[in-house]
């Protein structure tokens, strides 16, 4: 019994540095969302577009987002800009390579709800005379919003596990905390489990929102 | 036959209509003439052209070629503004086989949706105006509910009343209670007699012969792309000039469809 309080004490004293990179978790975790939500939707709806103009970038970014390791995405913005001139701080590289890579399978997530939606709503608020944008918020979107909410948390939920690939770029998020930690006190199974852990943590509290979300949503019609 | 009155100026004019999807030439120069208030019925085969006449003329699908006139105005169908084609549209209301309503918004939020967004209603103009029209079809007690909890046939005098709020100057139906079952046929044709005696200018394409037997003006038969033959409905659906004609009705009837009415 001894033992096991003189175990949790010796740990207990770095749990304050844990929960502060657990905070850092969560807010590069909100950033990258918003972003990929942005690009996602922007995509979208370039890829279902009559135009090609709006088609063969959506299509190439989706290509080549989904077909590149994410961590040579993030040493790209974080190590490769700088040579052509733009240096970025770790936190904001990480946001930005993060969130464009989550946007590219938020782009397909919401592309299927695109599809989803039958033609003839689309066609009878334009036989109505709705314009493209009255259509998409009032008839479209309010319904993709619904079916998406699933797949569009599970690939939340993905990226913030991805936040611990930033660990690569000396963004102090938990995997960073915990390697920090670990050199100094030579217990990787110890600290590796807590970080592991603290991410369950996380990441069951993110399922709950979004079952929450679900639930809020639900079948009304 | 396909003119309408000499002294009135028709409301909707074609004139050498054409339209194709790619290689597929689908309209092959349709012409013809509707007065206000004339009822017209569209009748002819799958894939005789007839859902892309009525499509072609709210620009749901741009003609390739011929004249297209509403309320005496040409439609610059290959270089129109998108304002210009809006306000188009919103004069001409379309029902259709599906009927498309909204299924997150519920029976009323349906109806005022395009009144308030389109034509800039204010909303609570825009809900007396649905409960009426809701109450004359007797589904006013039905305004909170969602679609999927109404019958098709209630469904579609929704969507009916849904381009009626709009007021528009003409309607168009495309194949209306093809997609319903038989018993539910009757109440939406019933609400369409009611609209043509109203002296709404209706252009219907439709199965149902009986119907445009004994609600429609005229009735043109489409076959391959052209206007086979059109005249008075009465006259020409029981004594039909044209051969393909003929052999149209008789199918149509054989089949026991088409006389839901009877």
């Amino acid at each position: 019994m001894a033992g096991l309080l003189d175990y949790w004490a010796s740990i207990a004293g770095y749990m304050p540095n844990f929960f502060a990179a657990c905070w850092v978790v969560l807010q590069l975790t909100v950033l990258c969302i918003l972003v990929s939500w942005i690009c996602g939707l922007a995509a979208a709806l370039g890829k279902v577009s009559p135009y090609r103009i709006f088609r063969w970038p959506a299509d190439f970014y989706v290509w080549f987002i989904r077909g590149t390791p994410t961590l040579v995405q993030i040493f790209i913005v974080y190590f490769g800009l700088p040579q052509l001139g733009m240096k970025l701080s770790p936190f904001i590289a990480g946001v930005i390579a993060l969130g464009v890579n989550s946007g590219a399978y938020v782009a397909e997530i919401i592309r299927g709800g695109l599809l989803a939606i039958p033609k003839g709503q689309v066609e009878s608020a334009a036989a109505l005379g709705m314009s493209y944008r009255q259509t998409m918020t009032r008839i479209v979107l309010p319904q993709v919003v619904r079916i998406v909410l699933p797949p569009i948390t599970n690939e939340a939920t993905t990226t913030l596990k991805n936040t611990s690939l930033l660990s690569t770029i000396t963004v102090v998020e938990l995997t960073m905390q915990a390697q920090m930690i670990i050199s100094a006190t030579f217990r990787p199974f110890d600290f590796y489990i807590i970080a592991a852990l603290l991410y369950l943590v996380m990441t069951t509290l993110l399922m709950q929102l979004s079952t929450w979300l679900e639930r809020h949503q639900a079948l009304k019609y | 036959m396909t003119e309408a009155g000499i002294d009135e100026p028709a409301l909707i004019r074609l004139v050498d209509l054409k339209k194709s999807f790619g290689k597929t030439e689908v309209l092959r120069g349709v012409s013809l003439d509707v007065a206000r208030g004339e009822v017209i019925a569209i009748i002819g085969a799958s894939g005789s052209g007839k859902s892309t006449l009525l499509r072609c003329i709210n620009l749901l699908e741009p003609p390739s070629e011929g004249e297209l006139w509403f309320d005496q105005e040409q439609i610059d169908y290959g270089r129109i503004d998108r304002r210009r084609l809006r306000r188009l549209r919103s004069q001409i209301g379309m029902v259709f086989q599906s009927y498309n309503l909204w299924p997150h918004m519920t029976v009323l939020e349906n109806v005022i949706e395009a009144p308030v967004t389109v034509k800039g209603l204010a909303k609570a103009a825009a809900i007396a105006r649905a409960e009426e029209l809701l109450a004359r079809i007797g589904l006013a007690e039905k305004r909170h509910d969602y679609p999927s909890r109404l019958s098709g046939g209630q469904q579609q005098r929704v969507a009916v009343v849904r381009a009626l709020a709009m007021a528009p100057k003409a309607m168009l139906f495309d194949e209306v209670t093809s997609a319903l079952d038989p018993e539910l046929v009757g109440e939406v044709l019933d609400l369409l007699g009611e609209l043509a005696h109203e002296g709404m200018t209706m252009l219907v394409v439709t199965h149902e012969i009986a119907f445009a037997r004994d609600v429609s003006n005229r009735t043109f038969f489409v076959d391959q792309g052209v206007i086979a033959e059109a005249g008075p409905s009465q006259k020409m659906l029981s004594q039909p000039q044209n051969e393909r004609t003929r052999q149209f009705l008789r199918r149509v009837l054989h089949s026991g469809a088409g006389m839901t009415r009877l």
